[in-house]
């Protein structure tokens, strides 16, 4: 019998983990799929917000806004970068310069600290490649960017160590009341006993609400496309650059990316599809006509992959977090998309909070607050990258040529708690496999450590678990020399 | 800091040959920095064979023909650093180097010679919309699972794009029984070699389907099927004409980049149109003692070219490492126009040139029974006709010094593809 099982290991199922391994607790998450952070918590703008957008007194700029401000202690703490590069959304028609003080407004009600609101010239001299139709700009300071699958890995990996267990390819089929008030939950994997059940499912998160309530929710999958440019594309601006923001979201954001690309999106498109993460010819087509309105010169050749992601998106068009009326003990996070990724540590918080409240949870006494990264040599001198060499050559071994990414790198990711096990799970750690060549090179070398690591045959190896499998079979003249 | 008179990057076959070319030429210290475990480069995995006509009047596998370079290098006691990333070049030719054995160290060089070679376009590059199951592999990451690994990638192969990595992989999966559906081309024209066609797709049957493109991806987590469509001639696909081929694999075969991360970095200047190093006559970028050769410099159609490509570099390092850095003569530079899409070398010193020099260009569409015309300024000095040019295979003129010197005042040399 678990006191909480968390269901789904993106961003907020793993800031709400970290936030219970505080507590004297018997924690545990379920993930359906092979690793954290394989949903929309993988696939979104990799920004932090300011939280001038969401509408005044939600729950969406309270969380948002309280977010952003735990990010600086939170990243410190687990080691993973975080830049505030600030933000700024950009007007370029006079009639609809008012826009930028209705979000000023928004922004100081929402308790946004340093907003300003430039001209023409200001905006320019601040990111000279904004579009000459530039009209004026508001700026926010606290805007950031960040490495969203750090951030979720590196939250699951400290709640690991603090004794959260984590169930991986284990996906949730029903959930049923016991009578003693407990819950029951079936899972492809087993059944589980917990008190208490956190639903951080994202756009699952439907699903498994109406498992346990009459009160039947809707989660619409609305997707976004998005573009990454390569490195020597990364400097064309420095700040988070925005549209106007229309019904339909944020609109089109250009921003470098905490490891020095530039990443265009998204698009917004409603479908009816949980697992609709393909991008289509439209969608790049409009991103790439809306990205040239606000930034000039837009090096869109220098794309290097695009993909999609699914926002949780509720009508109402705010987060839920709340205990379901009638089902006690279930806790719901629904409607948790943009800006989530930013909200997460406060989400978490709010939650831990909750339960905490709930339960009589006491703290333990040897917490564990902060957590290592993976080395990154790239930042030692000579000498000590020498000395490291020295102790561990793995380190003096370049699997991925794009980043220099060392086979010591690929090594510490896949052993280390909620390690690697597939191609995916190893560049998301430590970004072998995301440079310009997308893996063309690195892929069968990857293949090799993971295979002599894990003890998985090469057929076993997948891309990011379920059937992804890389290769089938032996070719003829091994299969003659192995019989 | 160590250092060395030659610091090659990169034992392919640009780098082999290189060395070779320089040890010849009277250098002594000579160094090949390579990255995987064996010299040869992307030969190793090019078990096919066709290689090595030009140079030994022979058909050799790629392997062979790498060996044939490897034997030289180790009889002249060449020395080189296998399992070794170079990390860094810097203007001033400190080349830092990494490995598990010699940790980071760093080499001052005499002269550098680039052979890095190239890189397959991905995906991700090509903005193909769909899904991003496994399953989808760029033509020579599965040409290295399937020939060293010795592990095939799947059964069913769709192949989008027609160059030669992509023709030899389709032969490749079919002999090792999978079936090979279709290639789809974007060009209306092939961008690999003729022979490769007529060998590995003609002759099992394999259709070609020239100004088609992929436009969907299908497969949540392993690759079930993709569509391709004919484009019109903007490259757009035609809404109507899309066929849905089951398969668990899509083979990338869409052009190749030189791969020029450490050039830049030390600063060389790059031509838009190769990707590759701008150079003069003597393969020397703008970086006084350094050069380039193979496909690093421009992506080749024949590995003999680059060997002999390779060699005049070697040759030239050597002559720099002897004699230091040469006073400029007179400069003429090349354009290429109206077909041809670059050439190589960028610029001729008339003085420092030999007496015969190779300029190597591409034209930019198939051209049948057209000139190729060389212009001295406004004078065509040369009108060579050809049966055929496309841009799959490389084409060339030789220039003579003597020519040059009589053309005088001579200010630039046009290259340019001519219907009469």
């Amino acid at each position: 019998m678990y006191d909480v099982i968390v269901i789904g290991a993106g961003v907020t199922g793993c800031a709400v983990a970290r936030e219970l391994s505080r507590y004297n607790a018997n924690v545990c998450v379920l993930e359906k799929c092979d690793d954290v952070c394989e949903g929309t918590s993988k696939a979104n703008s990799a920004i932090i917000h300011a939280g001038f957008d969401a509408a005044e007194g939600s729950l969406m700029a309270k969380l948002n806004v309280k977010g952003n401000e735990m990010m600086d202690k939170l990243c410190e703490d687990l080691d993973i970068p975080f830049k505030r590069n600030g933000s700024m959304v950009v007007c370029i028609h006079k009639e609809t310069l008012g826009g930028l003080n209705t979000l000023y407004d928004r922004g100081v009600k929402n308790k946004v600290k340093g907003l300003k609101i430039l001209n023409r010239e200001e905006a320019l001299e601040m990111e000279p490649n904004l579009s000459e139709n530039v009209e004026g700009a508001l700026y926010a300071p606290t805007g950031g960017i960040i490495c969203p699958f750090k951030l979720t890995i590196a939250m699951a990996e400290n709640a690991n160590i603090n004794g959260v267990e984590f169930r991986l390819n284990t996906r949730v089929e029903d959930i049923k009341k016991n009578e003693d008030g407990t819950w029951k939950i079936r899972t492809n994997n087993g059944e589980y006993l917990t008190r208490y059940i956190v639903n951080a499912a994202g756009v699952f998160a439907d699903k498994i609400h109406n498992m346990v309530s009459e009160d039947k929710v809707h989660i619409i999958e609305r997707r976004g496309e998005y573009c990454l440019l390569d490195k020597e594309a990364g400097n064309h601006v420095t700040h988070t650059i925005f549209p106007q923001p229309t019904d339909l979201g944020k609109g089109v954001l250009i921003s470098p990316t905490v490891h020095g690309n530039l990443i265009v999106g998204p698009t917004a498109e409603d479908i009816e599809d949980k697992e609709g993460t393909n991008t289509t010819a439209e969608g790049i087509a409009y991103l790439q006509e809306k990205a040239n309105g606000n930034v000039r010169n837009l090096p869109l050749k220098k794309v290097i992959t695009s993909f999609s992601g699914l926002r949780a998106h509720l009508e109402k068009h705010d987060f839920v977090i709340e205990e379901v009326k009638d089902a006690p003990h279930f806790i719901d996070c629904l409607g948790i998309e943009s800006p989530g990724l930013s909200a997460s540590p406060a989400i978490g918080e709010m939650v831990g909070n909750m339960l905490r409240d709930m339960m009589g949870l006491t703290n333990k006494e040897n917490w564990i607050s902060k957590r290592k990264d993976i080395l990154d040599p790239s930042k030692l001198s000579i000498e000590e990258r020498n000395e490291l060499i020295k102790k561990n050559p793995a380190y003096g071994n370049i699997i991925c040529r794009c980043e220099s990414v060392s086979e010591g790198e690929i090594l510490d990711a896949i052993h280390r708690p909620l390690g690697a096990r597939s191609l995916d799970g190893v560049k998301r750690r430590t970004r072998a496999g995301m440079g310009r060549c997308q893996m063309g090179f690195c892929s069968p070398r990857t293949m090799e450590i993971l295979h002599r690591e894990l003890g998985l045959s090469y057929e076993e190896i997948t891309k990011s678990g379920g059937r992804s499998n890389i290769v089938m079979e032996r070719t003829k003249n091994q299969k003659g020399g192995e019989q | 800091m160590k250092a060395y008179d030659i610091v090659i990057i990169g034992g392919g076959p640009a780098g082999l040959a290189a060395a070779v070319s320089a040890r010849k030429a009277g250098v002594d210290k000579i160094l090949i920095l390579e990255r995987d475990k064996e010299l040869g480069g992307i030969l190793n995995q090019c078990i096919h064979n066709g290689f090595g006509l030009h140079t030994f009047k022979e058909e050799l596998t790629g392997p062979e023909y790498a060996q044939r370079f490897i034997d030289q290098v180790l009889e002249a006691k060449i020395e080189y650093k296998l399992n070794t990333m170079v990390m860094d070049i810097s203007y001033d030719r400190v080349v830092t180097a990494m490995s598990r054995e010699d940790g980071m160290y760093q080499i001052k060089a005499g002269a550098v010679i680039l052979a890095m070679g190239c890189r397959e376009r991905p995906r991700g590059a090509l903005n193909i919309p769909g899904y991003r199951p496994a399953g989808i592999f760029s033509a020579g990451t599965a040409q290295r699972l399937v020939n060293m690994e010795g592990y095939m990638p799947g059964r069913e192969v769709v192949i989008l794009g027609s160059g030669d990595i992509g023709l030899i992989m389709a032969r490749r999966m079919t002999l090792e029984g999978a079936k090979v559906k279709v290639v789809a081309e974007l060009m209306p024209y092939s961008g690999g070699l003729k022979r490769n066609i007529v060998q590995c797709l003609d002759d099992f049957g394999i259709p070609l389907k020239l100004s088609h493109t992929v436009v969907d991806i299908e497969g949540k987590e392993h690759l079930t099927a993709v569509t391709i469509a004919e484009v019109d001639d903007k490259m757009k696909p035609i809404p109507g004409t899309e066929e849905r081929y089951t398969c668990d694999t899509l083979l990338l075969s869409c052009g190749l980049i030189p791969e020029n991360e450490l050039s830049r970095n030390a600063g060389v200047e790059m031509s838009p149109v190769t990707s590759g190093p701008v150079v003069n006559e003597s393969l020397e970028t703008n970086i006084p003692g350094v050069f380039a050769c193979g496909n690093v410099l421009h992506v080749h159609d024949l590995v003999d070219y680059v060997s002999e490509e390779a060699t005049r570099a070697g040759a030239n390092a050597a002559k720099f490492v002897k004699d230091g850095e040469k006073e400029k003569g007179k400069v003429v530079e090349l354009f290429a126009t109206e077909g041809a899409r670059y050439t190589v070398p960028s610029t001729i010193d008339v003085d420092r040139m030999d007496d015969l020099l190779t300029v190597r260009f591409r034209v930019g569409a198939v051209y049948k029974n057209s000139f190729v015309s060389v212009y001295f300024d406004d004078k065509r000095v040369m009108h060579n006709q050809k049966r055929i040019m496309a841009p799959g295979e490389m084409e060339q003129v030789i220039l003579q010094k003597s020519k040059l010197k009589e053309a005088g005042d001579l200010k630039k040399i046009t290259i340019k593809i001519e219907s009469e």
